[in-house]
């Protein structure tokens, strides 16, 4: 019933927050950060509850789930369903979720009420998509998320934030379709072979697929994650997206729409299609080795920071394909790191290019320069983001990608020497964003507001989180370790 | 007739004691509010009649109407979007008055009577009788406006092409029976199976009814009239033709295709196909050019009833309840799109262009959220009863494994997206004169409109959240059905290929 909480309180949060905005914005403002906490502490507690059932791990991998009929007649139910993968998601989501209302808080004047409904409202779809065990509620779940974000970008974006938000809009539907009739081809093909009409992922792990068959399902299931992770080319979408987005709307995305797509391959694509997924992953792996480059090298191009900080998402998710096709446990963990740790140190950046924005109004590198004078700790804060982003040892983003290359070494050397390459141009893109932002001569005469103490709370608590991540993440791989182990006997034929 | 056949005919008794009632009340003393009142006080009660007569379907009345499930069950579907369309037109002519707009509520319950006569039809001969009463009133309809150009034109184009449709209709008939010597849908597919059956002179005349039932449903290459009608028509009347016309013209097509198993017929299925493909291409790409709210729903509706093709041909039980609930959705989306349109326009002077929806939202917050979740119903996103019927729809296809169909529909629907989401950014945007011309700031006798409108968002979004609600209508549609085929469609169903 907890998980359905989880939910209930963003979505009912939502609407009071746009209610109650009519007679007091800043009353809309707490509404949601007092939902947000809120759902922090449940998922908080129900780690802390559960951590040592956890590591004790078992063939049961669930450590809360929901089962309600929803559609009998269809075989649609309303299954929520937590593991430790869905647990660590979720808690970022949540976490990012306080950050994000949070760094919007003087940021957002206009319709406060309706941006957070929105904002309150695409979480509810993301936490939908990582509780979801039952293919039409996910894929619900997961269309959810889209309009709210179409009108975050739409209506409180930038510039050129239209026609960002209907590229946006127009590349998540059309995949999401894609997937939708994968879902559709799954459930006709069980009932082929089973005589049960079902959108149950565990009755529909073990269908029997021909190979054919089973690689064009995946296709459609495999379109909808790559899009949203983005898989390079087709990533097209979210420079634009992550540039025009207000600053929530970037966290957002970076942080936790792109992991919705990492998780969807490591829930979906692999389990459900171990064979054609087997079949399929050098081309996957070698798109995620591109992105990569690919990625770090447009980053190092940017003279705009936001869009700078968009690449390097590209670059980044690019490990995360990299380490679920390889599927063995250190590249797995390694994934699951990088999304994680991604999360943090990419949002950070995103509400550090939010501030200075508010402060400067321009997010021009060349306009730059010379902002550690005036504003140290904010600078600081760049630095320490910028390092953590480019893998520094000690910080949770090395964890993760160090994992990965481990991981894709043992099964592809030639695609990890590429990532690695990556790793050294990730150096270049961020010690660039740090040089011609904050340091050299402050030439433009800035003289700005330093980090207030709200937002000092906002960056020490996810410079914090990193430094945990980075020196003991122990607790993290426990976590995981058990729905680790339920992935990977359902995927046995795999290797 | 039997005490029987009365009580199973109830339902189109009372519509046509509807019209007459109304007629007579005008003629004693003419009243706006007497009346729609009338009108819509009739209707519900045909819809009444319904549960009255639901006990003995199915029932043969005369070889020519057939009341069954279906008939029913679409009856029950006309006669909630008529009496919405009342109501809608009570609001919108009340805003002027000039137009003497009493003999309207005469022509919606004859065109009413018209619909309902179409989906009961058994016969060719009722067939024709109740498409030609729907058409000549909905003559009537279109150019109700008598004063205003557009209307009329309007008017005079729907009346050249539908004659000109109905005589292919009627030479298509006329060639059927010739070949076959029987005009009921029953028996078609006995005397078709008879040895010495020239099938050529049979597929000409196949097609030829279906040119006729094509050009109602607006189906490429029969939709040139649909723009033109849908922008000239009073916004109310609009919506009556892009719903409950079409929503009787393919229950009938339904029902004719499978009673008459004439649905066996490959190359006929091949046809289908290809006008749906073309139906659902043309629709969605011709609305991307459009830049009048109106004429975006008239393409967009061709598209839809592309959609419903595919869920036709897919055949099966499936597909019977797909079309059945994309139908309540379409209705009630579509109604509820000119629903928002009627509130924002007067007679004479209907809000199309878009560029006057700019900003609208900060301007009226409320009419613009109950638009954008119209056109998130028509994109068939969730949370509205759209996309449960896209998921439904797709899931015939999918069924059925007409890949080709579905996958056409996946990228139209992305194509579709593109011009819903304009209608959404204009709302949305900010503009500088934050009053645009031609919205009146304070219509009169608005209640029913908002009623009307907010009854139909509030089913979208409910059945959009628990789409198993709509499995109460289902099972009065389909329990009493028993051996009953024309429900059932189960008759014909491709033989599911190995995948």
């Amino acid at each position: 019933m907890i998980l359905a909480w989880l939910i209930i309180v963003l979505l009912a949060a939502g609407i009071l927050a746009a209610v109650a905005a009519g007679w007091n914005p800043t009353l809309a403002r707490w509404i949601s950060l007092v939902a947000t906490v809120l759902d922090l502490a449940l998922i908080v507690s129900l780690w802390i509850r559960h951590a040592g059932q956890i590591t004790l791990g078992g063939s049961n991998p669930w450590i809360e789930q929901i089962d309600w009929t929803w559609i009998p007649e269809f075989g649609i139910h309303f299954h929520l369903a937590l593991d430790g993968l869905s647990l660590l998601l979720l808690a970022l989501t949540f976490f990012l979720g306080v950050l994000s209302v949070l760094c919007s808080w003087t940021e957002i004047t206009e319709s406060v009420g309706f941006f957070h409904l929105n904002l309150l409202w695409i979480l509810a779809g993301i936490t939908g998509v990582f509780l979801a065990l039952d293919l039409f509620l996910f894929y619900f779940a997961w269309e959810l998320m889209l309009v709210p974000m179409y009108f975050l970008i739409a209506l409180w974006g930038h510039e050129r934030r239209i026609y960002a938000a209907i590229k946006f809009f127009l590349f998540t539907q059309l995949s999401g379709l894609l997937m939708l009739v994968a879902i559709l081809a799954l459930y006709f093909v069980h009932h082929q072979s089973t005589g049960t009409y079902t959108f149950d992922y565990e009755q529909l792990l073990h269908t029997p697929l021909s190979s054919r068959a089973g690689l064009w399902i995946m296709l459609g299931f495999f379109a909808a994650f790559a899009v949203k992770l983005p898989l390079f080319p087709l990533h097209t979408w979210l420079p634009d997206a992550h540039t025009e987005a207000p600053t929530a709307g970037s966290v957002i995305l970076a942080g936790l729409l792109l992991k919705t797509g990492a998780y969807g391959m490591i829930r979906f694509v692999v389990p459900l299609f171990p064979d054609a997924a087997r079949e399929f992953a050098p081309v996957a792996m070698i798109l995620g080795a591109a992105g990569i480059i690919y990625g770090a090298v447009l980053a190092f191009g940017q003279s705009d920071l936001k869009r700078l900080v968009a690449y390097t998402s590209v670059s980044h998710l690019g490990f995360v394909v990299l380490g679920v096709f390889s599927w063995n446990e250190l590249a797995l963990q390694g994934a699951l790191m990088t999304m994680l740790c991604h999360g943090v140190s990419t949002g950070a950046l995103f509400i550090l290019t939010g501030a200075l924005q508010e402060r400067i109004h321009t997010r021009d590198l060349g306009r730059m320069g010379g902002l550690w004078t005036t504003a140290p700790s904010l600078s600081g804060a760049g630095l320490y983001f910028a390092l953590a982003s480019l893998g520094l040892p000690g910080l949770g983003d090395f964890i993760g990608e160090f994992l990965v290359l481990l991981g894709t070494y043992r099964a592809h050397p030639i695609l990890a020497i590429v990532a690695a390459i990556g790793v050294l141009a990730a150096t270049f893109y961020a010690l660039r964003l740090v040089q011609r932002a904050f340091q050299g001569p402050n030439t433009n005469a800035w003289a700005i507001r330093d980090l207030v103490p709200r937002e000092g709370l906002i960056i020490a608590l996810m410079a914090a989180s990193l430094l945990w991540l980075g020196l003991y993440p122990r607790p993290i791989f426990s976590t995981f370790s058990p729905a680790l182990h339920a992935l990977e006997t359902a995927v046995q034929s795999y290797r | 007739m039997t005490s029987d056949d009365l009580t199973a005919f109830l339902p189109l008794l009372a519509i046509a004691a509807t019209a007459i009632v109304v007629m007579l009340a005008i003629a004693v003393r003419r009243s706006h509010a007497v009346a729609a009142a009338l009108t819509a006080i009739g209707l519900a009660a045909a819809f009444a009649c319904l549960f009255i007569a639901a006990p003995h379907a199915p029932h043969n009345v005369t070889p020519l109407i057939r009341i069954d499930s279906s008939a029913l069950f679409y009856i029950g579907l006309i006669l909630a979007g008529s009496i919405a369309v009342v109501f809608l037109s009570y609001g919108y002519f009340k805003r002027n008055e000039e137009a003497r707009p009493e003999e309207l509520y005469i022509l919606i319950a004859i065109a009413a009577l018209g619909s309902a006569t179409l989906v009961s039809a058994n016969h060719f001969a009722s067939l024709f009788l109740g498409l030609e009463i729907l058409s000549v009133s909905l003559y009537g309809l279109v150019a109700y406006e008598r004063d205003l150009k557009a209307s009329v034109e309007a008017g005079v184009k729907y009346l050249v092409l539908a004659a000109a449709s109905a005589s292919f209709l009627l030479f298509g008939m006329a060639l059927v029976y010739f070949e076959l010597g029987t005009m009921e849908f029953g028996e078609i597919a006995a005397a078709a199976a008879r040895p010495g059956v020239a099938l050529s002179v049979l597929a000409v005349g196949v097609v030829l009814v279906l040119v006729g039932i094509g050009f109602k449903l607006a189906l490429v290459p029969f939709h040139m009239w649909t723009p033109d009608v849908y922008e000239g028509a009073p916004a109310p009347v609009t919506a009556f033709v892009a719903t409950v016309s079409k929503g009787a013209m393919f229950a009938l097509l339904l029902r004719y295709f499978n009673q008459s198993g004439t649905r066996n017929n490959s190359p006929l299925l091949l046809v289908f196909s290809i006008i749906a493909v073309a139906s659902m291409f043309a629709g969605n790409l011709l609305a991307l050019l459009q830049n009048n709210v109106k004429r975006i729903l008239a393409y967009s509706s061709i598209a839809h009833l592309g959609y419903l093709i595919v869920a036709f041909e897919a055949g099966g039980d499936i597909a019977g309840f797909a079309v059945s609930f994309y139908l309540v959705a379409y209705f009630a989306t579509m109604l509820g799109a000119f629903g928002v349109v009627t509130m924002l326009s007067t007679p004479g002077n209907d809000l199309g262009d878009l560029a006057s929806y700019r900003g609208l939202f900060w301007r009226r917050p409320v009419i613009a959220g109950v638009l954008t979740a119209m056109m998130l119903s028509l994109a068939g996103i969730p949370l509205t009863a759209g996309f449960v019927g896209k998921f439904y729809v797709v899931a015939a296809g999918a069924s059925a494994l007409l890949w080709l169909l579905v996958f056409s529909l996946v990228i139209t629907s992305a194509i579709g997206l593109f011009y819903y989401l304009r209608v959404i950014v204009a709302l949305y945007s900010h503009t500088e004169e934050l009053v645009a011309p031609g919205i009146p700031m304070e219509p009169r006798g608005a209640w029913s409109l908002t009623w009307t409108v907010g009854v139909l968002t509030a089913a979208i979004v409910a059945i959009g959240c628990y789409a198993s609600a709509k499995f109460g209508f289902r099972r009065m549609a389909s329990s009493k059905s028993g051996s009953d085929a024309a429900y059932c469609l189960s008759s014909w169903r491709p033989k599911p290929r190995q995948l």
